[in-house]
């Protein structure tokens, strides 16, 4: 009778262990997340990326449907090359869709925002995105900003 | 005379620099009860310990059974410790067990005899030791007799060829050490078992060993019969089968005579 | 004076030395009774029940309470910002990665590092081991793998329960006491708490610190001197050991981990 109470009580607490790692990979974590299931990648080159990292999301419409795999940087050209992991279910993308870098919130993290082309034809796996959009460095800006002032007088 | 089943030669064993044996050698012939004693601090439980292969001696070996104890491998060992059964002091109990499971402890360890099996097994030696009706006490609740006689119950599960008994009669008022002495005689008597007290009570070996080792300066000084030995005329035999206070053995611990100590002043102490 | 300064060290020095060789030799030994452990099944269960299920009442409470001050904390800095919708973030970071296998980890030193020492250390000066070693049962199978197999399974599970709690209570300030917008709250945490960078990563500390701790504590009970003093002080040394240990260990884990 004693051993049984324990046994129960042994069940419970793995059982509880198991939930609660289960609430870390699914509630906390993004091992839940649709970027880690089978997906597929398209690559983008930009001129300058900025800030962005890898696991940056990458939306659409403001819905995400992607991460960014990987960051390299191209040897013939210095241009960043950028590989996007877009979710399968996304499968409908026109061909001559824009990439474009942008920051949320002034100080926020960048992301990779697309917006759609009028294509037929659909991205597939190992595509290419020709159209794209550096990220706007602060300090770029504020420079032609100055520059422009002075011009201008 | 057949070859014996427990052999010890030359046997050397030291704790840091303090020699403990300086060559003991002792024959223990099978279905012997045999006693061995000597003054505290000779070193009595060590010897249990180096039988049991507790201990590695510094020179000379222990034989039981033909075996070499101390060159054995581990499982060998094992497989010959099974054979054996030893009695400490304290009895030793698992304190998170009961009686009745103390006693099937080795029998469910070893054996892979049905728990119907082993109830009456237990039942059987507990029976023996008079302590049937106490298999559902825990070990606190046990008097220090009790828990020898669960002890005793427990080495004998697994049928041994020997025992070895560790100071049986020590700290035990006078019915329970009639009872123990009563036990000790009828196990080795019932089962044919070799077994080796380890006493200092000198009444009670007498009363059941075939034969004594007295053990003093790290060696077997004297053995034979106990008649014998209450026969001898070494004036350190006599003092101790008799017990005087003051002898070869002295009252007073070796060092500086108490004159010179009285006039050497103040004792340097941690109690300042 | 300067000598014995000197002999002093080296005294220590070898010592630990001789204490570091015989806790690896031990280790050795315990390695060779795990496997036995999963097939006497019984005996592992009784010992994760007094490893585990009892320290599981004050993990519960820390971590619900560690998570709850947190959030509180976080708060009233993240406000100043305007980045409290960052709150769940910043909580399941600090948890995942550091404090709850860090924190669980001392308390399960303090609840069941201590009562593995005090417990084998009696079972050593009452006889019983030895008393076990003369009915042929190897003590170190019998009594120390399954503790220890109890010991390194249990703490990532507490580890884990700890950090979900420290969560669900960061939830309950964030969201019912300071009005966060729950939403915000987990899709945010979810987004920059990565899986396999910090959740597993996490769980992998609290593994590491199930092995030291419990190899520490069972091999304090088992080489302790054999009094009650010695029962004592070998019961302090687990605490105080353990807790070195984990928080040296994390610094180096840290950098490994997170630092590359």
């Amino acid at each position: 009778m004693h051993s049984k109470n324990i046994e129960i009580l042994v069940g419970l607490f793995v059982v509880a262990g198991m939930a609660a790692l289960l609430m870390l990979a699914m509630k906390v974590s993004n091992l839940g997340d649709f970027t880690e299931k089978a997906g597929y990648s398209v690559t983008a080159e930009f001129d300058n990326i900025g800030g962005l990292k890898v696991r940056s999301p990458v939306s659409m419409a403001g819905v995400r449907v992607g991460r960014v795999s990987e960051i390299a940087l191209d040897r013939e050209n210095y241009t960043a090359r950028v590989t996007l992991n877009i979710s399968s279910q996304y499968d409908q993308i026109p061909l001559d869709t824009s990439a474009s870098i942008f920051t949320a919130g002034l100080l926020g993290e960048q992301y990779i925002g697309l917006e759609a082309g009028g294509d037929e034809e659909f991205l597939v796996a190992g595509g290419e995105l020709e159209l794209t959009q550096s990220a706007m460095v602060l300090e770029q800006l504020i420079g032609k900003f100055l520059f422009s002032k002075a011009e201008g007088e | 005379m057949n070859e014996p089943l427990i052999k010890i030669r030359d046997l050397h064993f030291a704790r840091g620099d303090r020699a403990i044996f300086k060559g003991v050698n002792i024959d223990i012939h099978r279905g012997e009860v045999v006693a061995i004693m000597g003054p505290s601090g000779t070193g009595k439980t060590t010897l249990m310990r180096l039988i049991g292969g507790q201990l590695k001696p510094d020179r000379g070996t222990v034989e039981i059974d033909g075996q070499n104890v101390h060159a054995l491998s581990h499982d060998d060992l094992y497989a010959l410790r099974k054979r054996m059964g030893m009695l400490f002091q304290s009895g030793a109990l698992l304190t998170d067990l009961s009686v009745f499971d103390n006693v099937a402890f080795p029998l469910r360890e070893h054996t892979d005899l049905p728990e119907r099996m082993i109830h009456d097994l237990v039942l059987m030696k507990l029976q023996a030791v008079g302590l049937r009706n106490a298999r559902r006490m825990m070990p606190a609740e046990l008097s220090g007799g009790m828990a020898r006689r669960v002890a005793l119950a427990r080495a004998i599960a697994l049928d041994p060829m020997m025992i070895i008994y560790d100071e049986p009669f020590a700290g035990q008022d006078p019915i329970s050490m009639g009872t123990v002495v009563d036990l000790v005689h009828d196990v080795s008597d019932a089962m044919g078992l070799t077994s080796i007290v380890v006493s200092h009570d000198i009444k009670e070996a007498a009363e059941i060993s075939d034969t004594i080792f007295l053990l003093s300066g790290g060696k077997v000084i004297e053995s034979g019969s106990p008649i014998k030995l209450k026969r001898s005329t070494s004036p350190w035999v006599q003092q101790f089968m008799q017990g005087l206070p003051d002898g070869p053995v002295p009252f007073h611990y070796p060092g500086t005579p108490f004159a010179e100590d009285l006039l050497s002043g103040s004792e340097a102490s941690d109690y300042d | 004076m300067i000598e014995s300064v000197l002999r002093g060290l080296g005294r220590w020095g070898l010592d630990l030395l001789w204490r570091l060789g015989r806790g690896h030799l031990f280790l050795w030994e315990i390695l060779k009774g795990v496997p036995e452990t999963f097939i006497r099944f019984p005996l592992l269960i009784k010992q994760l029940y007094s490893v585990g299920v009892l320290s599981l009442m004050i993990i519960a409470v820390s971590g619900l309470f560690v998570g709850m001050v947190l959030a509180l904390q976080g708060y009233y800095t993240l406000v100043d910002f305007g980045a409290e919708d960052s709150l769940g973030v910043l909580v399941a970071l600090s948890l995942v990665r550091e404090l709850g296998p860090v924190v669980a980890g001392l308390l399960f030193a303090g609840r069941a590092g201590s009562a593995l020492t005090a417990e084998i250390g009696l079972m050593k000066s009452t006889e019983q081991l030895s008393g076990m070693e003369m009915m042929a049962v190897d003590p170190m199978r019998r009594v120390i793998a399954p503790r220890f197999v109890a010991g390194v399974i249990s703490l990532p599970l507490l580890a884990a329960i700890f950090s979900a709690l420290g969560i669900i209570g960061a939830y309950l300030v964030g969201h019912v006491q300071l009005g966060i917008d729950a939403g915000i709250f987990w899709s945010q945490m979810q987004m920059k708490t990565d899986w396999s960078a910090d959740v597993v990563n996490g769980i992998i500390k609290s593994v590491v610190f199930g092995v030291v701790v419990t190899w520490i504590a069972v091999f304090e009970g088992y080489d302790c001197v054999p009094t009650s003093e010695g029962v004592g002080r070998a019961t302090t040394r687990t605490v105080v050991h353990s807790a070195f240990a984990i928080l040296g260990l994390d610094f180096v884990l840290t950098a490994l981990m997170f630092g590359g």
